[in-house]
């Protein structure tokens, strides 16, 4: 039988990590998501591992590029203001093709925003985490057992692709208590990683991490090369719930916490009758397109749903192509849409007949 | 006798090692010119030479290997 | 009998520095005390941003290039990783001085057992003499093109007496390499600095005034000699702090 403890997210994502296998923290203050550092500093010193409360956010990441380095699977988390900071680590991860989980429990922005819940932070996650040509696995929870699943799916696909994965969740998702089953979780077992520098042991030739490359036609093809690992990546790894999408003619798209208040908006709108679903994206980076575009046959109107001024809403007009309308249904600066607001949204674009 | 081994392609020609020879050993090759385009560093008396390696401790790009009693 | 050869631990390439630049020195000295110490097999090296940021092309140890100024964050987290490694960083004065003072002061402040091999040759030499945090007053660079005037853009940082305050820090010491006496002390040093980490006594930094002819705008023998003439006089050689020996007299 399932054992099920209440957990708040932020506690399921330290948990799972340690359970993945990740033994190194390095963080720093900020809300909301201080309870994973506070969960980590109690358990790591229990179980040989390390916490440790850098000096910034940027040493932090720096000390996770160490670890990284070293081969093994390693950890920060903060919230957008911290993952702003974080920007120049997350760039050299990606240039020296580094392996780690970064968790960014958002709050509202720009600037030092506020405390309360967001999902500003899309398109630093899905397009512009740093400087250069690169991307993050992007994984958005939308319950305590997804933290603590996604979590490990964050430290495998990182280390499969050698490259820095985001668990992307907002400050409901990190505060929010929850039973969940820890027992469940697949752990597999961590990849060889003969590129990592450990010490020769005088066996081997040297190895180097390293990010620089000041020939162009050599730097090029590190690019052209990181592209064909992601082109992989947006082909096997895309992932995304659909629900009650069969007969749907107005689809909704919300991750997170907005596909919560929105699922309860899409069973109102079913009782009185309305054709929709919705397509929540678990990878925010890889987009999965494909639901989206197989949706097209039934779906007349998309609602992108969202905690920001509209982000996520242009990666479904891409994948739906511009064919159909898709408008926004939004709150920001740390306020959440209510199921009523989203409904709304809903009965709008059913009663605005087809365009 | 001291012997005097030059990785010639990778002297820069600071002169560094020239300066610092105690029996004046050193100079730098006026008319020879190196893959790098400088004027490498060459034993213009070589049987002076006493092993004390202060020319390869000055080198800065550990170009110079000394042997005693050749 | 070979009495000065190349150290096994400095690869076989020619360095990138200009000519009579004493980063080759300083590179050679940590290579000799590699060798010396047998620990090659087992040493990381962390090369930085500026000058030497190709160092790791330069020694046949696993070798790490870090963002700015950000070498002992990385250090820290690769001694975290594995205690047995030995560590060692290797910065110039913008990046541990300026760029990456906070990363310098805490990994300090955390006694991190780690080796910090620290380059101060006043300017910034590879975006071509820029006004370095321990630029002279008075220095011209590009940047302070009327000399470092000290009302406009204040006083040089000086690592060791700053870092000395300190009660982390387990060793530090500044030295120079301008001429074979001083690399002759200046390799004591760095070998204490790479012994204590072996001991496990923690952080040691060992601060090297250094020569930049080209950006100085001199030859590579007046470098040496503004070293002795100008350097020096502002930044003391000695040992700022020696815990263990501290400990010791402490303890007759």
């Amino acid at each position: 039988m399932e054992k099920k403890v209440l957990m708040k997210g932020n506690e399921a994502i330290a948990e799972a990590a340690i359970r993945a296998g990740c033994r190194h923290y390095f963080g720093y203050p900020i809300t909301p998501q201080t309870e994973i550092a506070a969960y980590m500093a109690k358990r790591m010193p229990k179980i040989g591992g390390t916490f440790l409360q850098a000096e910034s956010e940027i040493a932090a990441i720096n000390m996770v590029y160490g670890v990284a380095s070293a081969g093994l699977r390693v950890m920060t988390s903060s919230s957008s203001p911290g993952v702003s900071l974080k920007g120049e680590g997350l760039s050299y991860l990606a240039g020296a093709d580094l392996p780690a989980l970064v968790v960014n429990v958002q709050r509202g922005g720009p600037g030092l925003g506020g405390i309360q819940p967001s999902q500003s932070d899309y398109f630093q996650a899905t397009r512009g985490a740093g400087h250069g040509d690169f991307h993050m696995i992007v994984l958005a929870p939308a319950s305590v057992q997804e933290m603590a699943e996604l979590t490990v799916k964050a430290f495998d696909l990182a280390d499969k692709y050698r490259m820095t994965s985001m668990l992307l969740a907002d400050g409901t998702m990190g505060q929010m208590m929850e039973p969940v089953a820890l027992d469940d979780l697949k752990i597999s077992p961590m990849p060889e990683k003969p590129w990592a520098t450990t010490g020769t042991k005088m066996e081997r030739k040297r190895n180097i991490i390293n990010s620089l490359s000041l020939v162009p036609e050599e730097l090029e093809q590190f690019n052209f090369a990181r592209y064909e690992k992601y082109a992989e990546i947006e082909r096997t790894e895309a992932a995304a719930e659909e629900y009650r999408m069969e007969d749907a003619e107005i689809c909704v798209a919300a991750f997170g916490i907005a596909s919560r208040v929105s699922r309860n908006a899409v069973d109102a709108a079913r009782e009185l009758g309305i054709k929709v679903g919705m397509i929540r994206p678990i990878t925010l980076w890889p987009f999965p397109a494909e639901p989206f575009k197989r949706s097209l046959s039934t779906v007349k109107k998309y609602i992108s749903v969202e905690l920001n001024m509209g982000q996520m809403i242009e990666d479904v007009r891409l994948a739906t192509e511009c064919r159909r309308p898709v408008t926004l249904c939004n709150r920001a600066g740390g306020m959440i849409p209510t199921p009523e607001q989203v409904l709304e949204a809903i009965k709008a674009a059913a009663n605005g007949g087809e365009q | 006798m001291n012997k005097l081994t030059f990785r010639t392609d990778n002297c820069k020609g600071c002169g560094l090692c020239v300066d610092v020879c105690p029996k004046k050993v050193l100079a730098l090759a006026e008319d020879v010119i190196n893959k790098k385009g400088h004027h490498p560093v060459t034993a213009v008396n070589p049987e002076a030479c006493i092993a004390c390696a202060f020319c390869a401790t000055m080198c800065p790009d550990c170009i110079i290997e000394v042997e005693k009693g050749v | 009998m070979v009495v000065f050869k190349k150290p096994h631990a400095l690869s076989d390439v020619p360095l990138h520095y200009c000519p009579g630049c004493t980063h080759g020195i300083v590179h050679r000295l940590v290579a000799e005390v590699i060798d010396e110490l047998g620990i090659e097999g087992k040493t990381i090296g962390i090369a930085p941003v500026g000058c030497s940021v190709m160092a790791y092309n330069y020694f046949e140890c696993d070798m790490i290039e870090a963002a700015h100024g950000r070498a002992p964050a990385v250090a820290t987290g690769v001694k975290r990783a594995n205690p047995d490694n030995i560590v060692f960083t290797y910065q110039g004065d913008g990046d541990l001085a300026s760029i990456g003072t906070a990363e310098t002061v805490h990994s300090a402040a955390r006694n991190e057992n780690i080796t910090v091999i620290f380059i101060n040759n006043a300017i910034y030499g590879m975006t071509g003499g820029q006004m370095a945090p321990t630029s002279l007053p008075g220095q011209v660079t590009q940047t302070s093109p009327y000399g470092r005037d000290v009302n406009l853009c204040g006083y040089p940082v000086k690592i060791c007496e700053m870092l000395a305050q300190l009660d982390g820090p387990e060793y530090l010491e500044r030295v120079t390499v301008n001429n074979v006496k001083q690399i002759k002390n200046a390799k004591r040093a760095i070998k204490k600095a790479f012994q204590n980490q072996i001991d496990g006594k923690g952080f040691s930094l060992i601060e090297v005034i250094s020569s930049c002819p080209t950006n100085w705008g001199m030859t590579p023998q007046a470098a040496l000699k503004w070293i002795d003439e100008k350097m020096i006089p502002y930044y003391p050689l000695g040992v700022y702090k020696d815990r263990s020996a501290e400990k010791k007299g402490d303890e007759q």
